[in-house]
């Protein structure tokens, strides 16, 4: 059955509003957006959300106590609690470059875990 | 038991004042304090005054010992290196109708033995203070009156008391008397000589002493806002008329360049609550645009409330009509009782240690001086206010004061390890900041916070997490980022607070 | 360390940064990086979230990711640094005195100053909430400090006020870590943040958000035990008996920033009430001549991307004042006023001269007064004549605004007293 949802688009920080005719997980139609990555986004909303997750680890012998890390791409939605249980109980050795891989193929979805920033 | 000659109960201005002064006969002396650092309450929050004395009416304890402090302020701030500024103070009249009351005052004071006063014209008070109310009508003029830095005082009297062999216990609180001595929280103290120096909870312990059962202190909660010193610079101390219940709200300067406009007034029941209101900050800026209209609340940098122990005890003075009088007395043997101790007691607290010690002396306590008693009371460096030589020395000698805290106020690392470490240790943030002055500037803490949450844990050897703002109860973290898991996440420890609301 | 620098920039966040390496690739031989914190990258250090560089790198960065691609440049052209050290003052000669833990008292002089120190938080006491003053009040800055720099969580159920990014980032970090944030409060009756950090925060973990709501006042004597949240009228007023009590152990504060002035007052630079920073001029130099400044120092900006780029201007500036080949701002004449007009808070820079558009556009940044949710001109005027206009979708006031003035309106802007600048609806 046909429905409309209201989205709003996070790809930039324009934020447009879209309005999402679809039919389960498949996009009909897509109007309110500015771009086109406006309708891929409502696509991939519908059918696999997924997000950055930014966060931090515990470091040893550096001179922070945490490290900065981020997902090399945008994570499942649903999995990113689970993501963060895994690396509040990872702790990695300094020295770390920045992009350096902290934790790979996380959860096996096949995204990487990157450090943000070099620490030493 | 540990024995004492005299227990002091309460280390606020006056406790701290009088152990000061007894610390220079050989006696053994215990000062103990409920809170977690001395001065927390009544002399904690006030107008930082040193009032001329023509306030109170004459024949009063607290006109005597009111003009008496007043002229022991020199030599005590000399001899405990503590901030004073005799810049003298104004009554300022607005409107004709309140020039009568100028000089009803000026005859008061005249009768305490008030010096220096003198009455000034409208047009000569507005060129003095420009931004006066333009219908400014005159003003009382004391020469005698100055600014002080209240938390300086009292922290300067403990330090120099400690220093001179007294015992200072903080977190220890009064429970009952017992036969010989006192019972604390942390057990009991054999002494002589107790004197009552318990500010708001006077009456509390005058009662379990069997005195006065008709004593009661009200708390009058007065509320205060700080004005940014870049924003707006007021040279002079400014009281309006004075009424019923009071000096009125005041716009002042202060010691450290802000200047602050309060209090109102308010009598309320609980003794610890220092809430600021919204309907008592509209007043005290009602109060304060009538002797300054151009001041603008939005240059506030913060707002406290301080609360008085405004006593109800009859002044002795035969002739006298006056029911808020200090208490200064010996009840009975072994029993020194204070009470009532509002405004000008932080003006006064010299001269009530005096009386104290006389009072004692009179009792027939034996009062031997100390060969070694030290007055002085050396001051730790204030890094902002040496010249750049000076200050290259100093990180020289100690690389910690070359890193500034706190930005606002220019606190270097080295003056907080100082306070830390000083005879009075300060063990939490708000100590530190009365005696370093970190964290009252525009930022409020913000960008010093977690600094000093940091020194503090690092020099007391205590994880961050205990480190508190002012005492048990009030710790400023709770736990580190990364220790928990789903099956105890913080959601699950709610409390129930709807209950005590 | 040397006893004198070209140019010399306090403070190393992304405006410092840029205007670093562009002094240096602009020519400046000694390029000096004082900053007060232990490394490099201001507050972009605390900042791990992403969403950085979107604009300018076309790349979604965190905020330690983005600082580190201008460290590495930094380092890569031999900017030289001074970390742990605060600068105690500057005089109008440019004679600086500053001091650290290792450094000591350190005095230098600059040919070019680049002020670049940031920004504050607006605190408690400047949006006036009663009640008592326990442990527990926080700005959201420094929570995000405690939290992702020193590791230490500061509560564990949050009330946060405020809606703009750093209280929606925090209110998803907070959540990340296992704490509780009971309520959003927005006083205004629009979200102040962008929409996709309220989409990515507060929806997608469904933190309550409250618009038209503030706290009345703070409970709790030594540490917060509750706030009261109450509804608030179009002038801002709370509505009598629309109180709650909100039980919570920590307040946030996320309600606005302040240029960080205190030294450029100190030096004497004159400071715009509007923007609560410096005057500047198209090349970033203020009143005082030599003395340039860049990113948040000079207006708060909403993106990290327009920061370096007012930094790259302002180094580069400094750079061409240290080398002998910028004008002292006073002396010249040809400069006109940009003024803040219909529905434009403020505008900067505050003095373009008209000499600059021979080499290159300039740039005027705004923000709006008033949401416009419809298409807008961005247009500057000299009385009625139009000089430049620019369209856009919308215009908020969380989101700033730009108008580019181009080369070929040079003989306009030097005939020019006053560029008058509006946004207004594109249909009227």
């Amino acid at each position: 059955m046909e429905q409309t949802d209201t989205l709003i688009c996070i790809t930039c920080p324009m934020g447009c509003s879209l309005a999402v005719v679809h039919e389960g997980q498949t996009v009909i139609q897509v109007t309110g957006n500015h771009c086109n990555r406006g309708p891929r986004y409502a696509q991939a909303e519908l059918s696999d959300p997924r997000r950055m997750v930014a966060t931090t680890v515990k470091v040893r012998g550096g001179s922070k106590r945490l490290l900065p890390v981020y997902t090399a791409a945008p994570f499942p939605k649903s999995r990113i609690f689970e993501l963060l249980a895994v690396l509040r109980n990872l702790e990695v050795e300094a020295p770390v470059r920045a992009d350096q891989v902290v934790l790979a193929n996380a959860l096996g979805t096949g995204i990487d875990v990157l450090a943000s920033r070099d620490l030493s | 038991m540990r024995q004492y000659d005299v227990l002091i109960i309460g280390a606020g201005v006056i406790g701290c004042m009088i152990a000061r002064w007894l610390s220079r006969y050989e006696l053994r002396i215990l000062l103990i304090e409920r809170e977690a650092d001395v001065g927390m309450g009544a002399s904690s929050a006030n107008s930082a005054i040193v009032h001329a004395g023509y306030d109170p009416p004459p024949g009063t304890l607290k006109a005597i010992t009111n003009v008496r402090g007043n002229a022991m302020w020199d030599d005590l701030a000399g001899e405990l290196n503590i901030p004073f500024d005799r810049r003298g103070d104004y009554v300022v009249a607005v409107g004709a109708e309140e020039l009568p009351a100028l000089e009803q005052l000026m005859e008061q004071g005249r009768r305490n033995g008030v010096p220096g006063m003198s009455l000034i014209s409208g047009a000569e008070m507005l060129r003095r203070e420009p931004n006066l109310n333009p219908l400014t009508s005159g003003a009382l003029w004391a020469a005698s009156g100055g600014l002080c830095d209240p938390f300086a005082v009292t922290i300067a009297a403990a330090e120099n008391a400690v220093q001179n062999g007294v015992t200072l216990l903080t977190e220890t609180a009064f429970e009952a008397f017992v036969p010989g001595g006192i019972q604390t929280n942390r057990g009991v103290f054999g002494c002589r000589w107790v004197i009552n120096a318990a500010g708001l909870n006077a009456d509390a312990v005058m009662h379990h002493a069997g005195v006065r059962p008709e004593f009661r202190i009200t708390p009058r909660r007065g509320e205060y806002a700080v004005l940014d010193r870049a924003e707006i610079t007021i040279r002079n101390v400014l009281f309006p008329v004075p009424s019923a219940k009071g000096k009125g709200i005041l716009v002042t300067a202060t010691v450290h360049g802000n200047a602050i406009v309060g209090p109102n007034a308010q009598d309320i029941d609980d003794k610890e609550d220092r809430a600021t209101t919204a309907e008592g900050l509209d007043e005290i800026w009602r109060g304060a645009h009538k002797l300054i209209p151009a001041l603008n609340p939005r240059h506030t940098i913060a707002t406290f409330a301080g609360l008085r122990a405004c006593g109800n005890a009859r002044c002795q003075t035969t002739g006298v009509n006056y029911d808020h009088d200090f208490v200064i007395e010996i009840p009975k043997p072994g029993f020194i009782n204070l009470g009532g101790i509002d405004s000008p007691g932080l003006t006064a607290a010299p001269a009530i240690a005096e009386r104290v010690v006389d009072l004692l002396k009179d009792a027939g306590l034996e009062l031997k001086p100390r060969r070694d008693w030290n007055p002085i009371r050396p001051a730790p460096p204030r890094f902002c206010n040496l010249s750049t030589a000076q200050k290259a020395e100093l990180i020289r000698r100690d690389p910690r004061y070359g890193r500034v805290v706190c930005r606002c106020e220019m606190v270097t690392e080295g003056e907080i390890v100082a306070a830390i470490h000083s005879p009075v240790p300060a063990r939490t943030y708000d100590a530190l900041k009365r005696r370093t002055w970190l964290g009252t500037g525009r930022c409020l803490g913000a960008f010093d916070m977690p600094r000093v949450v940091d020194i503090l844990a690092r020099e007391l050897g205590i994880p961050p997490t205990q480190v508190t703002k002012k005492g048990p109860g009030s710790e400023f973290l709770v736990r580190e980022t990364k220790s928990w898991d789903e099956a105890n996440t913080d959601s699950h420890s709610v409390g129930a607070y709807e209950a005590k609301v | 360390m040397k006893q004198k620098y070209d140019v010399v920039v306090i403070g190393s966040g992304p405006g410092g940064l840029a205007a670093a390496i562009a002094a240096k690739r602009a020519g400046a031989h000694d390029v000096l990086i004082i900053e007060r914190d232990v490394e490099l990258g201001g507050i972009l250090q605390q900042c791990i979230h992403n969403g950085f560089g979107v604009e300018s790198l076309k790349r979604d960065l965190t905020g330690p990711g983005y600082a580190q691609r201008f460290i590495n440049e930094a380092q890569a052209l031999n900017v030289e640094v001074l970390l742990d050290s605060m600068v105690l003052e500057i005089t109008p000669e440019r004679h600086i005195i500053a001091c650290g833990k290792e450094a000591g008292l350190v005095e230098l002089d600059a040919r070019a100053v680049v002020l670049a120190m940031g920004c504050r938080e607006r605190t408690r006491a400047q949006i006036r909430i009663p009640g008592t003053r326990p442990a527990g009040v926080y700005t959201a800055g420094t929570a995000q400090r405690w939290v992702n720099i020193e590791g230490y969580m500061p509560g564990k159920r949050f009330v946060i006020l405020g809606s703009g990014d750093i209280g929606m980032i925090m209110a998803r970090r907070l959540t990340f870590e296992g704490a509780t944030v009971e309520r959003m409060l927005e006083i205004m009756p629009f979200i102040t943040g962008l929409n996709r950090n309220y989409v990515q925060c507060l929806l997608d973990f469904n933190i309550p958000l409250q618009l038209s709501h503030t706290v009345k006042r703070v409970l709790g004597s030594k540490r917060v035990e509750a706030v009261e949240a109450v509804q608030v009228d179009e002038r801002w007023q709370p509505i009598a008996g629309t109180e709650e009590i909100i039980p919570c152990d920590t307040l946030l504060l996320s309600v606005g920033l302040i240029p960080e002035n205190e030294l450029s007052r100190q030096m004497g630079v004159k400071i715009d009430p509007l923007t609560g920073g410096p005057y500047v001029d198209d090349g970033f130099q203020t009143g005082m001549p030599g003395v340039f400044a860049a990113g948040n120092v000079v207006h708060v900006y909403d993106l990290v991307d327009w920061v370096t780029e007012a930094g790259l201007i302002a180094g580069r500036s400094a750079a061409e004042f240290a080398l002998g080949k910028r004008p002292h701002p006073s002396a010249d004449e040809k400069t006109c006023r940009t003024k803040a007009s219909e529905n434009v808070r403020y505008v900067v820079p505050q003095r373009v001269n008209a000499e600059a558009l021979t080499q290159r556009p300039v740039k005027l940044q705004l923000r709006v007064l008033h949401p416009i949710e419809e298409p807008v001109w961005v247009e500057a005027r000299n009385g009625d004549d139009l000089i430049a206009r620019q369209a856009e979708r919308y215009a908020r006031p969380g989101e700033m605004l730009s108008l580019d003035l181009p080369q070929k309106a040079y003989d306009a802007v030097r005939r020019a007293e006053t560029l008058t600048v509006n946004v207004v609806r594109r249909r009227a």
